[in-house]
């Protein structure tokens, strides 16, 4: 079971049960949606964005536990950055995931380098960043859906 | 029948793949809709063929190539008994079921379907029973109807009867659904489209290796099935079609081996079943699909199946009574697929769970993205059933759930 207790962490699971930021909000600058096509994961995410800050970002959407708590989490640790600072961190938990030698995760925001287990298990590597893509879609004002694939 | 002669222990020791462990565990494989695993006749078939017969088939005068075209048409041989059809010629050989479906709808659905006719099909479909006909509907101008289905995932068959109308021009239907394990009562429904002349196709893909297959006493027009979930190899699969239906059909795609005279000015088509096979076919794949049906017909079918119910009813009691657990699909007539959702746990972390603890079952919408949608949900758990799984195997699916529940109780 140590793989799963790396991969569950009771923090994973607690943004599971509970996510944050799980709402609509009421004026959003900017949108975009995502889909993971071999799981069936939906996530949309909005974003209130003023000057050159998130002011305001949330989600809704269904899918696992890793998905979600990354969702979860990457609004938590991005409200009241700058888009500037939330475009690094979207390369900086890709890196994580999937560079070959990543550099160090706790440069990441938040409680974000939890996610770093998920790197063992390469086929849900694709839950923890459906919510990242989708971001970074918003960010960039592509109204087209995100897919992981 | 008495099940308990059937010695699983020795039918194991056939599939060397189940002798292994995974993250440290004995291997559970309960992803057999998906794909069955292969038993040493079918491998040493596929390593006689090239070690032993590789040649090109119908062309050549040398031993090899008789030989090679001997096992080939062989399998062909056995098919057709495998599913009592009446001819050979009945036989074509595709990569799979969604290639027969794809032949049929671009040979018989484009020559027969027009603007404002009907396709019908049902709500328990896989894609590969969807897509195709959605293709030619669009193409057609013509309109795709579905029969529903109830909350146990049984097909209203009154609703499908009164679906059946003046425009339908073929019904396609699946024999046991590969989300749910429903099995339909597709004589009755092959029976109600025949009243109004409409031929029916059979998407067997799920049903071939569960459910014993006599496409004369059912009169179907046409069956599919793949090779991969019949315990043969992955490319290969075959398409039964009445004779007369595939004489009136165009070719499906053109090359080599379905042709009997070209010139530039005009080609003359091969006679049945080679007017269906353009190109060097997967004459290895073939040879090891007719293992595999000697193989399943070796064991017996129908004791096969009755092992086979056995253990789903046992898996069925057990999933059950587990706390949090739901079934879906609970149709009276099922095969092989215990399909079913885990309260608080999404299907994915499910499946990554048991995945750890050795056991191998699908999750998601497994390629039936409306059965999902007609239960609310995004996704499922799915563990299917095969002649060589042993009822120890799903109490450790069991014992799993309850690692799923630790985690997310």
């Amino acid at each position: 079971m140590a793989g799963l207790r790396e991969l569950y962490q009771e923090v994973i699971l607690d943004h599971n049960r509970k996510p944050r930021n799980f709402r609509r909000l009421g004026a959003p600058t900017a949108a975009a949606e995502g889909y993971n096509p071999l799981c069936g994961d939906r996530i949309s995410v909005e974003l209130e964005v003023e000057g050159d800050t998130l002011r305001d970002i949330a989600f809704q959407g269904s899918g696992c536990a890793i998905s979600k708590a990354s969702a979860s989490m990457m609004t938590a640790a991005l409200k009241g950055k700058t888009v500037g600072e939330a475009a690094a961190a979207i390369e900086q938990f890709r890196a994580m995931l999937t560079d070959e030698r990543p550099a160090d995760a706790s440069a990441l925001p938040g409680r974000l380098a939890v996610l770093e287990g998920v790197r063992e298990f390469p086929i849900r590597i694709k839950c923890a960043t459906l919510p990242w893509h989708t971001l970074r879609a918003a960010l960039q004002g592509r109204g087209e859906p995100v897919t992981t694939e | 029948m008495n099940t308990d002669r059937w010695d699983v222990e020795r039918i194991r020791k056939d599939f060397p793949i189940l002798n292994q462990e995974v993250h440290g565990r004995p291997l559970v494989y309960l992803d057999n809709a998906a794909t069955t695993q292969k038993p040493h006749a079918v491998i040493e078939a596929l390593e006689r063929y090239y070690a032993t017969d590789n040649a090109n088939v119908h062309r050549g005068v040398h031993l090899l190539s008789e030989r090679a075209t001997q096992a080939y048409e062989g399998t062909r041989s056995r098919i057709r008994r495998f599913l009592n059809a009446a001819e050979d010629r009945e036989i074509v050989f595709v990569r799979g079921t969604t290639e027969a479906i794809n032949l049929v709808a671009q040979t018989y659905g484009r020559r027969m379907v027009g603007p404002g006719d009907e396709i019908l099909i049902t709500a328990l479909e896989h894609h590969s029973n969807i897509v195709p006909w959605q293709m030619l509907c669009e193409e057609k101008g013509a309109a795709l109807r579905v029969a529903p289905i109830d909350d146990a995932g049984e097909v209203d068959v009154e609703a499908y009867e009164r679906l059946l109308g003046p425009r339908t021009r073929l019904v396609a239907i699946a024999h046991c659904s590969n989300a749910l394990g429903t099995v339909l009562p597709i004589d009755r429904m092959i029976e109600a489209a025949h009243r109004q002349g409409v031929p029916v196709l059979v998407d067997g893909a799920q049903a071939m290796a569960h459910v014993p297959v006599d496409v004369q006493a059912l009169g179907c027009d046409f069956y599919a099935f793949s090779g991969h979930k019949v315990y043969g190899p992955t490319g290969i699969g075959a398409l039964y079609g009445k004779a007369a239906l595939l004489e009136s059909m165009p070719p499906f795609q053109g090359g080599g081996d379905m042709i009997k005279a070209v010139t530039f000015e005009k080609t003359v088509y091969n006679d049945l079943p080679y007017k269906f096979e353009a190109g060097t076919p997967n004459i290895a794949g073939a040879i090891g699909l007719g293992a595999a049906l000697e193989y399943l017909d070796g064991l017996g079918r129908d004791r096969a199946a009755a092992y086979e119910h056995d253990l789903l009813a046992y898996g069925t009691e057990r999933l059950s009574a587990i706390p949090g657990v739901r079934l879906i699909g609970t149709a009276r007539e099922k095969a092989s697929v215990l399909s079913f959702v885990v309260e608080g746990a999404h299907a994915h972390d499910v499946g990554t769970i048991l995945d750890r603890e050795g056991i191998a079952v699908r999750t998601g919408h497994h390629c039936a993205m409306p059965v999902m949608t007609r239960f609310g949900l995004a996704a499922t758990t799915r563990a299917s059933v095969a002649l060589y799984n042993t009822r120890e195997e799903l109490d450790a699916l069991c014992a799993g759930l309850g690692k799923v529940r630790e985690i997310f109780g």
